[in-house]
């Protein structure tokens, strides 16, 4: 049942004005954050071209690509590249949803430009395996259901595939006792080593089974 | 984020020239502090200058049987050096304390020690700060203010934020000298304990650096053996900013080396209270926190850095 005509239009108005106090606001705090942040720099140009030319290799493949220089590894592989594998949570740096290899390093792809990557190797999750191919980690997130929404899955596995491989180069984290000896391959180990990878549907302990799977797998 | 223009430099020495020139320029190497504030907008440059491939990421031994770190040393790699590890653990303890395996995999040395504050009201455009904005006011001064995470020491009425870094601290310890050029293709050698200024009535001068001057490498002295230890106190077990950390180096005489992460504008450390550490962790703190202001939200912090420290020389 409808409601009538004369509260439909009420709420409406409302609705619509609503919206526009939020437009409102939204370009006050945008305006105030500029002179605010800028100071005596408010009126100051760029000293040359925005954009720029960058020679990256996105999963094997060659890409020559011309971008606004504001443009993050992450922005240029989801929205000019279609690689959307790699997630936009955050944009922060805190979550880890963006994680790719970079050179055979985890960064996080959202703090990071893509003009800086001249003649980089950069591996995604596309790169890693396929729905007819999975790699081994992505399977055993699979048998594990390391995931409930998914969105952090990309990063998850590209970080922990990286876990792996930086205990076993010996690379220490917080957790790791003696400095000197060998590190082991605990579940203190892989925990401390996932923490930029936040999950909020707390998936967290079946992430662990699946890593610790893999790396049995591969001792 | 703002438009900008982008250049990459391949010598150190021209990137300080060049970044002398063109107003409003910035150095970025590794980028993860940089960026996160340029899409703020709390930052601005109107010019980056990318210094990632000027070579200066090696760590090679000095004549004095120290080591010099290149300013675009990752954090991983100097977590994990041998040297480091077996000479300077202290400092290897401390990077793997601070932030996530992917920035560490980013972060520089030089960018690590010029990192910004985490202070909430730095990061809310919205509210007025006087780093970000000189003259504007202190909204974490101001009444029911947020104050848990901030500075307790050094800070002033201008301004009551902390350096974050925790890689820092550990270098304080070490009584590390921070080497630079400057735009007049000058050398420069800034100890550790004189790079970072304390707010005062300009917080928004955070170092001694001149316009333009670039960071080139950071140098440890010999080592000076005893036991090193970073303890860090945060809210979650990992990932996180420091309330209190400490950095200690402990020699067989009994003598040794405090500092302090999470309590102000700097690395914290003062000649007097470590020669009170064979008094223990209440005596050295005496004195290392001699005039602090907290606010009523972070006064807990006092208490805080001395328990970490006696828990830490109860470890021997």
């Amino acid at each position: 049942m409808s409601p009538p005509l004369e509260f439909e239009m009420r709420r409406r108005t409302l609705l619509v004005g609503t919206v526009a106090t939020a437009v409102t606001a939204g370009m006050a705090r945008s305006a105030r954050a500029r002179t605010g942040a800028a100071g005596a720099a408010a009126a100051a140009v760029p000293a040359g071209p925005v954009q720029s030319t960058v020679n990256v290799t996105v999963n094997g493949e060659a890409r020559a690509l011309t971008l606004d220089n504001r443009t993050t590894l992450l922005d240029a592989l989801r929205e000019h590249m279609h690689l959307t594998g790699a997630k936009k949570g955050c944009d922060h740096g805190q979550c880890g949803a963006c994680t790719v290899m970079v050179n055979g390093e985890r960064v996080n792809a959202c703090l990071s430009l893509a003009v800086m990557h001249e003649g980089d190797e950069v591996t995604t999750i596309e790169g890693i395996g396929t729905p007819e191919n999975l790699d081994p980690m992505q399977a055993a997130f699979v048998e594990h259901d390391g995931y409930q929404c998914g969105y952090c899955t990309p990063g998850q596995v590209t970080s922990a595939r990286a876990v792996i491989e930086e205990i076993k180069a010996g690379i220490p984290s917080h957790v790791t006792g003696d400095l000197t000896a060998a590190i082991a391959m605990t579940d203190a180990e892989i925990r401390e080593r996932m923490s930029g990878n936040i999950c909020r549907c707390g998936a967290y302990a079946n992430i662990l089974a699946a890593i610790t799977q893999v790396a049995e797998d591969e001792a | 984020m703002r438009a900008f223009s982008y250049e990459r430099a391949s010598d150190p020495a021209a990137a300080a020239r060049r970044a002398a020139e063109v107003e409003g320029a910035r150095y970025i190497a590794g980028g993860t502090n940089l960026l996160d504030l340029m899409k703020l907008e709390i930052e601005t440059p109107v010019h980056l200058i990318d210094v990632s491939g000027t070579g200066l990421d090696e760590i090679t031994e000095t004549e004095d049987g120290g080591l010099r770190i290149g300013a675009l040393v990752k954090n991983t790699a100097l977590a994990a050096d041998q040297r480091v590890r077996r000479d300077y653990a202290v400092l290897t303890r401390a990077l793997v304390a601070g932030a996530s395996g992917q920035l560490r995999n980013k972060a520089t040395t030089a960018g690590n020690l010029l990192q910004r504050t985490r202070c909430p009201y730095f990061y809310d455009t919205a509210m007025p700060c006087n780093k970000r904005t000189p003259g504007a006011g202190c909204a974490a001064l101001s009444e029911g203010a947020f104050s848990r995470q901030l500075g307790i020491i050094g800070t002033s009425e201008a301004c009551i934020a902390t350096h974050p870094s925790d890689m820092a601290v550990a270098l304080r310890a070490l009584d590390a000298v921070v080497e630079t050029v400057t735009p007049a293709g000058d050398t420069r050698a800034i100890p550790l304990e004189d790079f970072h200024r304390l707010p005062g009535d300009t917080p928004q001068t955070e170092t001694v650096l001149e316009p333009g001057e670039l960071v080139t490498a950071v140098t440890l002295p010999a080592p000076v053996g005893g036991r090193h230890a970073y303890h860090k106190a945060r809210d979650r077990a990992s990932y996180a900013f420091a309330l209190v950390s400490v950095a200690l180096i402990r020699l067989p005489d009994g003598s040794g080396r405090v500092a302090l992460g999470g309590v102000a504008p700097k690395p914290w450390r003062r000649a007097e209270a470590d020669a009170e550490l064979p008094n223990g962790a209440r005596a050295v703190m005496a004195r290392l926190l001699e005039g602090a202001r907290p606010t009523e939200e972070n006064a807990f912090k006092i208490t805080l850095a001395e328990r970490t420290l006696a828990a830490m020389l109860a470890e021997g």
